[in-house]
């Protein structure tokens, strides 16, 4: 059983359709989950349909809407870190990575769930996923707690091989589609419900599932 | 956001002329553009809170709209623009919305940064 996991992405709404269900899993479980958020998406094209926020007021749109996701999951500590969207990649490492480390100072986590560098197709999701490799990396091998990355680029299993980890998370759809509701500017996902109070069959299989591959260390 | 108003986009521009304002202008096929149609090529770009002055503006086209600025040494051009804040009368948010809804152009005017 996982105790502590820490995870770190750079968007407001990454946690939703990859690892919302298996948090809420952990968390039925006993697990305290820390979610550090490195931006606020303010640099997000979608701004609902039709338009009901602006490139001005996207960062506390989308805050409202990762707290909610958050409430829906059941995670217990949020942290912004306050980088900015679109700039992970260009970002001071020394400060990145510090503020990183420091999480993992303070919190100990038993595990740490990010992207998967290089195969996650947004470059703040490489960068991210970077950055947590880079730190946990430097840590004595002893010491180190399991990373689980997501990966979707195409044709990553070539490369990576099958995931190691796969969590079935139907029990917990419910929870899962009100993190990915609650995220209402980005995902028009009234649809994927419609009035059902329980998830239907297609979408049992298409969200059903949540992979990670355990990151391996040198 | 509203569809654009040509001629109140219009008084907003004649209103900012002749002082430093910060802009914020940007361009985007989103960050998912070839992971989704691999034909398409991602391109993005943006600047924000950079200073300019401009000596002349306005709006043209029947929609979508384009906007010039004209400084004293250059331009700023932006096309593709549907949408402006009809609510803010101190700064000109201006976007431009593709058919599905997504912001693919912005140009924001403001004495104070963004």
């Amino acid at each position: 059983m996982e105790s502590r996991i820490l995870v770190v992405l750079p968007h407001p709404d990454d946690e939703a359709f990859g690892v919302s269900g298996s948090l809420a899993k952990y968390i039925r479980d006993g697990a305290q989950v820390t979610y550090a958020c490195l931006t606020l998406g303010e640099m997000g094209r979608n701004m609902g349909i039709p338009p009901f926020a602006t490139r001005v007021t996207l960062p506390a749109v989308r805050k409202e809407e990762l707290e909610a996701s958050c409430r829906a999951i059941g995670i217990q500590d949020l942290r912004l870190l306050g980088f900015h969207d679109k700039t992970i990649e260009f970002e001071d490492q020394d400060k990145l990575d510090g503020s990183i480390m420091e999480l993992v100072n303070e919190l100990n986590p038993s595990l740490i769930i990010t992207f998967y560098p290089g195969y996650s197709v947004h470059p703040d999701h490489d960068a991210t996923g970077e950055a947590v490799v880079r730190t946990i990396g430097r840590m004595p091998a002893d010491r180190r707690p399991p990373v689980h990355c997501l990966a979707f680029s195409k044709n990553h299993e070539e490369t990576i091989g099958k995931p190691d980890v796969i969590i079935d998370v139907k029990e917990f759809l419910l929870k899962k589609m009100g993190s990915i509701q609650a995220h209402r500017s980005q995902f028009q996902a009234a649809e994927l419900l419609g009035n059902k109070k329980m998830p239907d069959k297609d979408i049992q299989d298409r969200f059903g599932t949540e992979r990670f591959w355990t990151y391996r260390f040198e | 956001m509203q569809l654009i108003d040509k001629s109140k986009v219009k008084e907003m521009i004649d209103l900012l002329i002749d002082q430093d304002l910060y802009i914020h202008l940007e361009m985007t096929m989103g960050a998912y553009a070839s992971h989704v149609d691999s034909s398409k090529h991602p391109a993005a770009t943006f600047i924000s809170n950079a200073v300019i002055r401009y000596t002349h503006g306005s709006i043209s086209g029947n929609g979508p709209f384009r906007v010039g600025l004209k400084t004293s040494q250059g331009w700023i051009y932006s096309e593709g623009l549907t949408h402006y804040e009809d609510e803010d009368v101190e700064r000109l948010i201006m976007a431009g919305h593709d058919s599905q809804g997504k912001l693919i152009v912005a140009l924001q005017l403001s004495r104070e940064p963004f």
